[in-house]
């Protein structure tokens, strides 16, 4: 059964536990203390984003659907994150460069979100809304620091925006479940959101000395479940205890 | 007025329970005392985030991780306020981290022990958080103002995290065989480490006396250690699961359990640096500490940058 409500939920959680599963592996490793704790409050805020759409999406499923079992039931096809989340975390220049990549995206999304026909969808967006503005907030004051640091801060900027931008293209490319939700006013149609992304991009980048690349070749099929071979190292570690103990409760 | 009376009067301030402040006159050896106790207290909270740390990756469901998450968080916020302490009396942060880099400094050794399975996770918050506990809520009414109050802070989380510990258990003990015996495991394996946690015994103990005279502690290791056999034997019964000491025992006549002797050797090679993850929890922060170099330069040049910007703008 294919109910392009349930696949757009699941999208949207899915892009939310990934990236926080990656963020959280920061925790107690971060390179000042202040930050190893801003990194695992934003994983934290995410990964409460998550919990919310899954828990939708278990509704929508019905019978004994939960967001346990979308969240650690499901194999890697089934997963329907953007590339994008699923990368390493390399070092933190790339992990800083991810997040403004992708918060700046949600920003731009949930601000739309928010104003679905789906009130579930709408009001998880506008609750998450205020978490994702000091996301990006955050997240630009760090691209403007290592960018316009050091040298080798540069240059570890400028790595990271290569090793990255092939998967900023996916974010802004409507899977079917998108295109089938537009009419009715559910989904947002993401191609709109690239003229702001840029130009908040280009700002930022500006006061941060560094440039966008041209003529990226963009690497997609996340939200169609086809992945990187990152994401089934993601899901052994993280539906360890659900696959080795079935069916008990924690 | 002599060193003598400065002395005689910083006891009579310890004496009459007045906090001693920052800018207070107080003797060397105080001042010593409080950043070496208040830095490992810090280092403890920081390394503490590592074996915890190893299972928010795989916690078992999605409350679970958001949990373990913000309580490993807790911990990095405990640090920074010991820090912090530690500041009032001298001592930069910069210093307090090298020294436990470079290996001078310890911290508890409970956290040289291996996170195996899920319910270490439970056994840590309900025995190592519920030993630390005891040890903060005394450090309440310590003679250090800043200490004091940072405990106060500490302590109101630290009870979230007991509990939170407690209900991991108590979820196990109420699961399938496999959750039955991995509980059980886990409470083997960490009963004895915590008790270790109080530190040597009384007679033994190089510091107690004059701490406890400064008011830097108000009970000595094995009134805490005691309090806490007494606290446990009784919680584990709700949990229908037992304490790995043939010996636990209660007494009528003292109105206390008796309780079986630590492996002393074990605590002292540890302590010496030979527990079974000495290694790799300093090489972890010190890996941290090395990777985040570049990054703690490029914030410093920029601001630095930024400065010199605003400067010649005023100018």
């Amino acid at each position: 059964m294919n109910d392009p409500l349930i696949d757009y939920t699941l999208h949207l959680a899915d892009n939310t536990l990934i990236l926080a599963q990656r963020n959280s592996e920061w925790c107690a490793h971060g390179p000042v203390l202040e930050q190893d704790i801003a990194i695992t409050n934003i994983s934290l805020d995410i990964l409460g984003q998550a919990r919310n759409f899954y828990q939708y999406a278990a509704i929508l499923l019905g019978d004994d659907a939960t967001e346990d079992t979308l969240a650690f039931l499901r194999d890697n096809r089934e997963f329907k994150n953007c590339l994008l989340v699923e990368q390493e975390n390399g070092d933190w220049g790339k992990t800083i460069l991810r997040q403004f990549i992708f918060s700046n995206y949600q920003y731009l999304l949930y601000e739309k979100l928010q104003h679905s026909k789906d009130e579930q969808l709408a009001a998880v967006a506008a609750k998450a809304l205020k978490e994702v503005t000091y996301h990006l907030q955050w997240s630009s004051e760090w691209v403007i620091r290592l960018g316009d640091g050091t040298d080798e801060s540069h240059q570890r900027m400028m790595n990271a925006i290569e090793e990255l931008w092939p998967y900023v293209d996916e974010l802004f490319i409507n899977a079917d479940y998108e295109n089938e939700l537009l009419a009715d006013n559910i989904a947002v149609d993401v191609p709109s959101l690239k003229n702001k992304w840029i130009e908040k991009i280009t700002s930022i980048f500006d006061e941060a000395t560094l440039q966008i690349p041209q003529n990226v070749f963009a690497k997609t099929g996340g939200k169609q479940g086809v992945h990187t071979e990152k994401l089934g190292y993601i899901l052994a570690e993280m539906q360890f205890m659900q696959r080795a103990y079935p069916n008990s409760v924690w | 007025m002599q060193l003598q009376d400065f002395e005689k009067l910083f006891q009579q301030k310890i004496d009459t329970e007045i906090k001693v402040e920052p800018k207070d006159w107080m003797p060397d050896a105080y001042r010593k005392t409080l950043v070496r106790q208040i830095s490992q207290h810090a280092h403890s909270e920081i390394v503490g985030m590592l074996p915890e740390g190893n299972w928010i990756s795989r916690a078992p469901s999605l409350k679970r991780k958001a949990i373990l998450i913000a309580k490993v968080q807790d911990e990095a916020g405990h640090g920074l306020y010991l820090y912090s302490a530690c500041e009032t009396l001298g001592t930069s942060r910069e210093e307090t981290i090298n020294d436990l880099n470079s290996g001078k400094a310890k911290y508890s050794s409970i956290f040289n022990y291996p996170t195996l399975t899920w319910a270490d996770m439970g056994a840590i918050g309900w025995l190592v958080d519920g030993a630390a506990i005891l040890n903060q809520v005394m450090l309440c009414r310590t003679s250090y103002g800043p200490y004091a109050r940072a405990m106060v802070r500490i302590c109101k989380e630290e009870s979230f995290h007991q509990r939170q510990g407690f209900d991991i258990l108590l979820t196990l003990c109420k699961g399938t065989d496999a959750q039955k015996a991995m509980c059980q495991d886990a409470i083997n394996r960490w009963w004895w480490p915590s008790l270790m946690m109080f530190g040597p015994k009384d007679s033994e103990s190089t510091n107690t006396d004059q701490s406890m005279k400064w008011k830097i502690k108000r009970k000595t290791n094995d009134e805490l250690r005691q309090q806490f056999v007494d606290m446990c034997a009784e919680q584990v019964k709700i949990l229908n699961m037992t304490l790995p000491d043939e010996h636990l025992k209660w007494n009528a006549q003292t109105q206390h359990y008796d309780f079986g002797e630590i492996d002393w050797s074990e605590f002292w090679n540890v302590v010496k640096g030979n527990g079974p993850c000495n290694k790799e929890r300093l090489e972890a922060r010190r890996k941290a500490h090395e990777d985040g170099a570049w990054v703690r330069e490029a914030a410093a040049a920029y601001a630095e940058k930024k400065t010199s910007k605003q400067q010649s703008q005023a100018a």
